[in-house]
């Protein structure tokens, strides 16, 4: 592992320590009150369940320009990130939702998009395990698919009638939210790229374990 | 009466029925947000029913990301066990 990782990694965790009471203290909002702080953890893993799929889809594209492996080993990673940050998307959405909308879901652009995206990436990881030969380029389509749904979802608020935020909430958020808003993206974005990076590395080491068996055989 | 007249009664007493505006109020989402404006002060009453929701997302997200990072963690220690194994298997073979 590189250098950085492990004090990236332990500043990382500080920082997943800290925000809780960060967040804590921000003031609520006037029409949600205090659940609306679920935004801060919301919003940036929505943003990483955004750069993932593009992560993959560029990975991938390079894979089959190039054809390298590094390349297919952070689609692969990359992809598995976009379900990971999904999951925590689309459950806390909902958690949200229900005390400041009244439903738990709506079938709007942004939300329906993020689910399909979701389930491309879920679709990838089951070409990878399932597909036999071949299923890495196959898997490469579906990531570039997965890539193009990106500005999409990330659109989508402000083309089509929806009650969710607009894209506009964050440049306009006053100082007291904004700050800490950025707190949690910059601690998820370093997730992100530990993450990344240590998922890379378990591709890394399967490949080394397929060179043994090889040199095993001859 | 005809099957096709009380089907036409029962649509026009479905639209007519008291229950319709209230059911197509409820299915207008509200007015889309473009900015979040901070509260002075909320009442207490207010606060208390969102608590379960925020304390469940927020625990939700860090038990998921806990148990990436252990299923993560148990995933590269099986594989660098794989690799001692067989570099051990190697050795073995160079000296026979």
């Amino acid at each position: 592992m590189p250098k950085w990782f492990t004090p990236a990694a332990i500043l990382c965790g500080l920082m997943f320590v800290i925000s809780p009471v960060l967040i804590a203290r921000a003031p609520d909002e006037s029409s949600m009150g205090m659940v609306y702080k679920i935004y801060y953890y919301h919003m940036p893993s929505a943003w990483m369940f955004l750069l993932a799929p593009l992560v993959c889809g560029v990975s991938s594209a390079l894979f089959l320009a190039r054809g390298r492996a590094e390349d297919d080993r952070r689609a692969w990673s990359a992809a598995e990130l976009t379900v990971l940050f999904g999951v925590i998307t689309l459950v806390t959405g909902p958690l949200w939702a229900r005390r400041s909308w009244g439903t738990w879901w709506i079938w709007d652009a942004r939300i329906t998009a993020s689910l399909v995206g979701w389930m491309i990436a879920w679709s990838y990881l089951i070409v990878r395990k399932y597909g036999g030969p071949g299923s890495d380029k196959l898997a490469s389509g579906l990531a570039i698919f997965g890539m193009a749904n990106v500005p999409f979802i990330y659109i989508s608020v402000n083309f089509w009638r929806t009650i969710h935020p607009a894209t506009t909430v964050v440049p306009k958020l006053p100082v007291d939210m904004s700050w800490r808003l950025w707190f949690c993206v910059t601690m998820f974005t370093l997730l992100y790229v530990l993450l990344l990076r240590l998922r890379v590395h378990l591709e890394q080491q399967r490949a080394r374990v397929d060179a043994l068996y090889v040199a095993l055989e001859a | 009466m005809t099957l096709f007249r009380r089907v036409v009664l029962l649509v026009m007493l479905a639209f007519t029925s008291p229950a319709v505006p209230a059911f197509v109020s409820a299915q207008q989402p509200t007015e889309q947000q473009g900015q979040f404006v901070p509260a002075e002060s909320l009442p207490q009453r207010e606060q208390m029913p969102a608590a379960p929701l925020l304390i469940s997302a927020y625990a939700f997200v860090m038990l998921v990301l806990f148990a990436y990072v252990i299923s993560l963690s148990r995933r590269i220690g099986a594989v660098k066990a794989d690799i001692g194994r067989l570099e051990s298997d190697m050795k073995r073979g160079n000296r026979s």
